[in-house]
């Protein structure tokens, strides 16, 4: 009997830690969207959060010490513009999403406790928000490439919880 | 039974009188925009030709009849939105049986119709019609899954 091995040696020019990795072509596509938004994230934001609080209730839990949690309330417009100043932030960081984001995913993970899963459900309201104030730039390939960096988000704050 | 209540009744109907069904461009098609941001999705549609990148996606003639089929099913679902368990029991078999498409798919589906009608509305898709959208997206994912065993 006669085996034969074949051993396939892939060669690649990504970083073999990374996992669904965002290509050179996501991360400029992510970078040249999000100049869009400079000037209107307290806006943007405000919509988002008020959007996961309204469409998807379970979310209400993780601020039960707001006064206020009706959409467009100051506690909402207030952490809107605080979301929207991190994902800003991750997008200068896009690069290294694990490390840049370490401290805040300490926070979500020991502090906060949020469910992870919550982090796709904000995600999906932010691309909601995004498609109405920008119709027409917010493209099926945007699309795509601001879905993945919102995971590779939401993967670089899971890091801290377990 | 679902309850429905006035303002979600009317809202659903609302929306779907504004959705533009003739348009293909990439506002508008959900069904286009779920092969391109999900490709897996694409594996349920070998038979449809050059599905290769966004261009090619958009420009498919199969896939853009396939886009009006998807909105069709989603009109006899409010047409009947007392019941669209029993409404859709036969399309819930198809999707089991004979597509064999895993359910997981549907809310991907959904996700990207709830982004092209937010385009499509703009500032008219406040959180409270969002909310009655997604309540009715949520009834027919389930009522798409219930016949799978």
């Amino acid at each position: 009997l006669h085996f034969s091995f074949l051993v396939v040696k892939t060669t690649s020019n990504r970083n073999p830690t990374d996992k669904m990795s965002l290509s050179a072509k996501d991360k400029n596509t992510v970078k040249a969207f999000w100049a869009n938004v400079v000037g209107m994230e307290e806006d943007i934001g405000c919509d988002a959060v008020s959007r996961m609080l309204t469409v998807y209730p379970q979310t209400k839990i993780y601020f039960s010490h707001w006064k206020d949690l009706s959409p467009g309330s100051a506690p909402v417009r207030k952490h809107g513009a605080t979301v929207m100043t991190a994902v800003t932030d991750a997008v200068s960081k896009i690069d290294d999403l694990t490390g840049g984001l370490l401290s805040l995913s300490e926070l979500h993970a020991f502090t906060l406790r949020v469910d992870p899963a919550n982090f796709k459900v904000l995600a999906h309201n932010l691309l909601v928000v995004l498609a109405i104030v920008f119709p027409n730039d917010f493209t099926p390939e945007v699309h795509v490439a601001m879905d993945k960096f919102l995971a590779a988000v939401a993967r670089a704050l899971s890091e801290k919880y377990r | 039974m679902v309850a429905w209540t006035d303002f979600e009744r009317a809202t659903i109907k609302d929306i779907f009188s504004k959705i533009d069904y003739e348009c293909n461009l990439f506002k508008c098609s959900c069904f286009l925009r779920c092969l391109i941001v999900y490709p897996w999705t694409q594996r349920y549609f070998a038979g449809f030709g050059n599905l290769y990148n966004a261009a090619a996606i958009t420009s498919n003639p199969k896939v853009a009849a396939h886009g009006k089929v998807v909105m069709q099913g989603l009109e006899k679902a409010v047409k009947n939105m007392d019941n669209i368990k029993a409404t859709f029991t036969e399309l819930s078999t198809l999707h089991s049986e004979k597509l064999q498409v895993d359910p997981d798919n549907f809310m991907l589906l959904g996700d990207c119709l709830a982004i092209v009608v937010a385009a499509q509305l703009g500032k008219d898709f406040t959180p409270e019609v969002h909310a009655a959208f997604q309540k009715f997206l949520a009834v027919v994912v389930s009522s798409l899954r219930r016949q799978y065993y």
